[in-house]
């Protein structure tokens, strides 16, 4: 584990990822949550039963990825916003993630976007491609950006 | 400076009316208190201290800290951030104790028999924790009042914009504001709630001294469940009574409650959740976050709160603190600097940060004056908040018949002051109209509940409080 008591953020070792193969086969949730506190509302939202909590709701959530068709439902539903949509094969060479983005006003489509990764550094840039904001998702939308796929798993928010 | 557009709220503002503080017209929306509408309008010292005459502004802006006392209407000493603006109300700014002038203290001064109400269950407070005991109780049909000093119901829910943690049966996932009117919205024909109704004392046995459309009005109750919810601890640093220094909950009070923005730039000092989570809160109402402090070497708060608030730039600086805040009659900036593990200032660390306000998220104190006047027992258990009354299983103090639920009796999640309040409200329903199946089947499911949310890591601390309340039990 990383020393994200001391500095707040995750590193890649902190994370689970699909294996490449799951990657391959379009968009896919990443659980960015790695301590026990007392919180299951992923696991109940999953209309796949995707994710699952072992034994109480203080587990951490247990996402098996063959299950997971990517969706999103999650992401809205998560009080951390800590779930991001992941699409390795948006295009051949860019990827698109999902972020769940709790601030006005609201991006356009096509608006370009410098990329920041999790510890708040400007890592690149990208296009946000669409926003998704329905009522069932409380007023957290997701907002989609297309990026260089070696960001994927790098870009976690953006700055307008 | 008011929030116009804003992701989670809108500010649905009542008529524009005006007042003026010291001969000075002030703009105000209905429904606003006399503080928060001079914060808006930029008037941010409020009174002057005794002594030293030294500028003060508020601090809790729950009625909590007598920091924004000032002169209405020729009154001296009113909590400006309780009473609500009227129009052509005159307002004074206040140096040293106020006087009530001879001619105004006879005014209108009439010997008049003291007002006595009755009810089953008088519940102080109309937070999370009393509106729960209020929900509970009255649905195995004890009647309810609820005594509430601020003018919204809801306590501190009324400004947590964030979704809950927790399972569906803490209302995981749902914002705090929209828990506070689900609460609300329950309430039966039981429950009778008053605003603006401060609870000022206790007599044996049972009845509660209240001020109730401004007289003093006795209430005799069987039962008393008191949630009166804690104070904002604050902070020993030169000059930490400049106006511009508040605490976290009158932040979230002025942008979440009345959409004023508290300040421009901002300096938190606290990484626990409700640090953070403000800190967080503070950027979605568009102001700007220079820093979170936090003297001890790790964060406090979740880790998806904390991360949430790097990938927006924010720096959360352990091992750090402030040295002092400085400014001409308002905060202009503040000097932070490094500690060391002896959690000694490391020289050479200091530097100067230039911020409007500076936010104070460290740590609350029970609120628990009404326990000491009803001669409850009182126990000091850290854990928990410090100085607290003694309770048993059910929340009923040494006192029969009187309870304690939510932050009065351990610092903790509203989630748990929800499920203490069920508990006192149900075995207090209980006691009054008799057992039955539901009802236990209710407080198993509520004890429950309550272990299932302190089970895991973060609930160590409260489990520990809980183990020697269970040793002063015995």
């Amino acid at each position: 584990m990383s020393d994200f008591l001391k500095n707040g953020y995750l590193t890649l070792d902190d994370i689970r990822q699909p294996e490449d193969a799951r990657f391959a086969k379009g968009a896919v949730a990443v659980i960015e949550c790695v301590q026990k506190i007392p919180c299951n509302p992923c696991s109940d939202a999953c209309p796949k039963g995707a994710i699952t909590m072992k034994t109480s709701i203080n587990d951490t959530p247990d996402i098996d990825f063959s299950l997971c068709n990517g969706c999103g439902i999650c992401v809205a539903n998560c009080p951390g916003l800590a779930i991001f949509l992941i699409d390795k094969n948006y295009s051949e060479t860019e990827a698109l993630v999902g972020m769940p983005y709790e601030f006005r006003p609201l991006p356009e489509a096509e608006e370009a976007v410098t990329l920041i990764d999790r510890q708040g550094q400007v890592c690149g840039k990208g296009v946000v491609k669409k926003v998704r904001n329905t009522k069932a998702m409380d007023r957290t939308p997701i907002v989609f950006i297309a990026m260089d796929k070696d960001l994927a798993m790098t870009a976690r928010f953006f700055r307008r | 400076m008011r929030i116009n557009e804003h992701p989670i709220l809108e500010f649905e503002r009542g008529k524009q009316i005006s007042f003026t503080c010291d001969g000075k017209s002030v703009n105000a929306f209905e429904g606003e208190t006399i503080a928060a509408a001079l914060h808006a309008a930029g008037i941010k010292t409020l009174s002057h201290s005794v002594k030293e005459e030294r500028p003060r502004g508020f601090f809790c802006a729950i009625g909590k800290c007598s920091s924004c006392m000032m002169q209405v209407n020729g009154v001296p000493n009113v909590k400006t951030c309780m009473v609500l603006a009227e129009e052509g109300m005159d307002v004074k700014s206040q140096t040293g104790w106020g006087k009530l002038g001879l001619a105004d203290a006879k005014r209108g001064y009439e010997r008049k028999k003291i007002p006595v109400i009755e009810t089953e269950i008088a519940i102080v407070g109309a937070g999370p924790a009393g509106l729960s005991a209020a929900l509970y109780a009255s649905r195995f049909g004890a009647k309810c009042m609820v005594f509430e000093e601020n003018t919204q119901v809801g306590g501190q829910l009324i400004k947590q914009t964030h979704m809950f943690f927790g399972s569906k049966d803490h209302h995981a996932k749902v914002r705090g504001i929209d828990i506070g009117q689900k609460l609300i919205d329950g309430l039966n024909e039981n429950v009778q709630v008053l605003t603006g109704t401060p609870v000022v004392g206790y007599y044996p046995e049972k009845e509660l001294a209240v001020i109730k459309d401004k007289r003093l009005t006795i209430v005799k109750a069987d039962k008393i469940i008191v949630a009166t919810g804690a104070s904002e601890n604050m902070l020993s640093f030169p000059n930490n009574d400049l106006p511009g220094v508040y605490g976290a909950g009158a932040v979230q009070t002025l942008m979440n409650v009345y959409g004023i923005l508290p300040g421009e730039k901002m300096l938190m000092i606290g990484a626990g959740n409700i640090g953070v989570i403000v800190a967080y809160q503070l950027l979605q109402a568009g102001v700007h976050v220079e820093a979170v402090l936090e003297a001890l070497p790790t964060i406090g708060a979740y880790q998806v709160h904390a991360s949430k608030l790097r990938r927006c730039e924010v720096p959360i600086l352990t091992r750090h603190t402030i040295k002092r805040a400085f400014g001409n009659g308002k905060v202009e900036g503040a000097t932070i600097v490094e500690l060391d593990e002896n959690w000694q200032e490391v020289p050479g660390t200091e530097r100067d940060v230039e911020v409007d306000t500076i936010c104070l998220s460290v740590g609350l104190k029970p609120t628990t004056e009404i326990f000491e006047m009803a001669g409850c027992r009182m126990v000091q258990i850290p854990e928990l908040g410090g100085h607290i009354p003694w309770r048993g299983h059910s929340m009923e103090t040494s006192v029969n018949g009187v309870y304690v639920a939510g932050d009065a009796s351990s610092i903790e999640e509203a989630s748990s002051a929800m499920l203490e309040g069920r508990m006192a409200g149900l075995d207090a329903a209980e006691q009054l109209k008799g057992a039955s199946e539901e009802l236990s089947k209710e407080k198993q499911h509520v004890k429950e509940s309550l272990d299932e949310l302190r089970a895991g890591p973060f609930g160590e601390k409260i489990r520990q409080g809980e183990a020697k309340l269970e040793e002063a039990r015995s």
